[in-house]
């Protein structure tokens, strides 16, 4: 197996499924003469030329409706936002277009489309750039919503993702695309709804995806260190569908879980999650279920209230603590 | 719906195609009044949005097109959904709500789909069906086509920034589209005059360097022609086109506005109806000897008689099924 950047593993998935599928085509701001603005459409310009990879102007509304008018006539556009913080623009399309057209004809006409991008906080970019959009991506039926944690899931999910009959979104993250790890080359699709366990524990389960399971891991290694309790970490990887099966056979298992998000609180990821702890393993809790996520503001600027703002390894230690009834 | 070739006015092609056009400009007309009909019964429900008025855009425009051309609507879409081909059964039944509708009852007067005869649907949000266009466009030149598609918009849409960023698109990737606004000066209750600075919507082509025309709605021979122009331009180097295409809704803007209300006079609204189209059609085809009084009546008969039918099959049509509440949600 070869290592890769998160960054490559989605390059290479892209690819892939070009040289794979001549209906599927890249579309957004500085994916071609740019090469990305985080560089995840590297060389694809000058692999599959102009008309599959589609530089456009700052218009997201207009490029994702276009992406989704694409896949109405049967092509599979990947549709690339700079980030999902510009995505809000393209709302409308997302929402009102690529989610309902398949309900609204009553089955004529399915929408084979992806919108990926960064999303969630990267450093010091301020409010309107560092928002985690998860949750409201995730409320809405007809969409399916991914969150790959490590390069391999990158790949898998974008692969699986472009090969969806449906309006999948793919949350990737700044802060993430340098992160490297090993990548089964060609046909490696991770499914979409199946979550995984990024490491195997005993006391209790961290319940957790995209960057935050690299915070999960962190604080599960600190635990073990200063508490000598076993976390086991769970990666949603998928928001929509959400692997049921798997929150719940984990907290059968540890009978006490934290949920962690990038996003705000209010009507969060989490909140969903809890909700299927509390319905499906309400018999196995030994404790209330507590979430950490990102503070309930807009996110500041300056640095140490930056960090303050954002989940962190010892606000799931601290977590774990209560729900293990160690404090 | 061939495509037309003939451009004079007397050969027997040409008054074919007059006579089929005043038959589907009459069948929305009688349609649409079964719908208002349907709708104070309480049949129809939610917002529907009528045609009467507005019949020679969508019959003139749809006759210069072929049938592997995509068409794609607003919601005031019944008449281009009729002048398109999809049968007043599946229709009238759409509106009922019923399981034999075009979209199975789950769509309504707002999302009728027919995706065999292309016809992508109508759609609810003003403005949100143009970037829907271009992006089928898209799909046509991405794949070598010859074919086009034509966007159905009211003016209100214009205000809306959809429509001007899909325009720009349109035009720096050479989408084979024809924007077709249908300017019936108001958005619901609101002049157009009174919300946009620039009240000529054709002149928002010049910021997109793109062709466009001003026609006469209420001619049905002249949005045909105009259609055909931008069909051609269109087929030929994939230039879109803005045509704007000045029409007047006779009725309000759905069910639950009045007449006339309280943002147009009773008067104007009269002085427009001296100029319905299907008159003026009619009146045509009668100078010219093409149609007598009694073959008017005759095809008024006709299509009284299919919408009768209509309104019948969809009283008669079931109910969706229960499960159909969770199907469609995701494709297989």
């Amino acid at each position: 197996m070869a290592t890769l950047t998160y960054r490559d593993a989605l390059n290479q998935a892209l690819r892939e499924e070009m040289q794979r599928d001549p209906d599927v085509f890249l579309m957004g701001e500085e994916v071609g003469v740019y090469q990305g603005a985080y560089k995840v459409s590297r060389g694809l310009l000058e692999e599959f030329g102009p008309k599959r990879i589609v530089d456009t102007p700052i218009a997201e509304l207009g490029f994702a409706g276009i992406g989704v008018g694409a896949a109405m006539a049967g092509l599979r556009p990947v549709i690339e936002f700079m980030t999902w913080n510009f995505a809000v623009l393209a709302l409308d399309q997302i929402v009102n277009s690529a989610a309902k057209i398949l309900y609204e004809s009553a089955g004529q006409i399915p929408i084979p489309i992806v919108f990926r991008g960064p999303n969630g906080a990267a450093l010091q970019l301020a409010a309107q750039h560092s928002q985690a959009w998860d949750s409201w991506l995730a409320h809405i039926p007809g969409l399916k919503v991914v969150a790959p944690a490590t390069p391999a899931d990158a790949k898998g999910l974008l692969k699986s993702a472009i090969r969806d009959n449906n309006p999948v979104i793919v949350l990737e993250g700044e802060m993430l695309y340098n992160l490297k790890g090993e990548v089964p080359e060609g046909e490696h699709l991770v499914p979409i709804g199946r979550a995984d366990v990024k490491r195997p524990g005993r006391d209790v389960t961290f319940i957790c995806h995209s960057k935050t399971v690299a915070v999960a891991l962190k604080a599960a290694e600190q635990l073990a260190e200063r508490e000598g309790a076993s976390a086991e970490v769970l990666d949603l990887r998928s928001l929509r569908p959400l692997d049921e099966e798997a929150i719940v056979g984990s907290v059968a298992r540890t009978h006490r879980a934290v949920v962690i998000e990038e996003g705000w609180p209010h009507a969060g990821i989490g909140a969903q999650v809890v909700d299927i702890i509390q319905r499906e393993a309400f018999d196995q809790l030994d404790a209330p279920v507590l979430r950490v996520t990102q503070a309930d503001v807009p996110m500041p600027y300056n640095k140490q209230l930056e960090r303050l703002a954002k989940p962190s390894a010892d606000r799931v230690v601290a977590a774990a603590r209560r729900v293990l009834y160690l404090d | 719906m061939a495509t037309a070739t003939a451009q004079t006015t007397d050969t027997p092609a040409q008054r074919e195609l007059e006579r089929r056009m005043l038959r589907q400009m009459l069948l929305i007309r009688r349609f649409e009044e079964k719908a208002a009909e349907a709708y104070a019964l309480g049949k129809i429900g939610g917002f529907c949005h009528l045609y009467i008025g507005q019949e020679a855009v969508a019959v003139g425009s749809l006759a210069a097109l072929r049938e592997d051309d995509y068409v794609i609507s607003s919601y005031r879409e019944h008449g281009q959904a009729l002048a398109r081909g999809v049968p007043a059964n599946a229709l009238m039944s759409e509106l009922f709500g019923k399981a034999t509708g075009c979209s199975k009852g789950k769509g309504g007067s707002m999302h009728l789909f027919d995706a065999g005869r292309r016809f992508m649907g109508g759609h609810g949000i003003v403005g949100g069906h143009i970037p829907l266009a271009a992006g089928l466009g898209f799909a046509i030149r991405y794949r070598g086509g010859d074919q086009v598609c034509i966007c159905y918009f009211g003016e209100a849409a214009v205000n809306i920034g959809a429509f001007h960023e899909t325009l720009n698109m349109a035009s720096v990737y050479k989408l084979p589209v024809i924007f077709l606004c249908e300017n019936n000066r108001y958005g619901m209750g609101t002049a157009f005059e009174r919300v946009a600075a620039v009240t000529d919507v054709v002149e928002h082509a010049c910021s997109y360097d793109m062709a466009a025309e001003l026609v006469n709605g209420m001619d049905v021979l002249a949005v045909y022609e105009a259609t055909r122009r931008a069909a051609e331009r269109a087929r030929k180097g994939g230039h879109p086109t803005l045509l704007e295409v000045r029409t007047y809704r006779f009725m309000g803007h759905s069910m639950s506005d009045p007449l006339h209300g309280v943002y147009r006079t009773k008067e104007e609204v009269e002085e427009q109806r001296k100029r319905d189209p299907i008159s003026q059609l009619a009146g045509k085809l009668k100078e010219e000897g093409v149609l007598d009084e009694a073959g008017l009546d005759a095809l008024d008969a006709a299509v009284r008689a299919e919408t009768e039918d209509a309104v019948r099959f969809a009283d008669q049509s079931p109910d969706p099924d229960p499960a159909e509440l969770t199907t469609h949600v995701l494709a297989d």
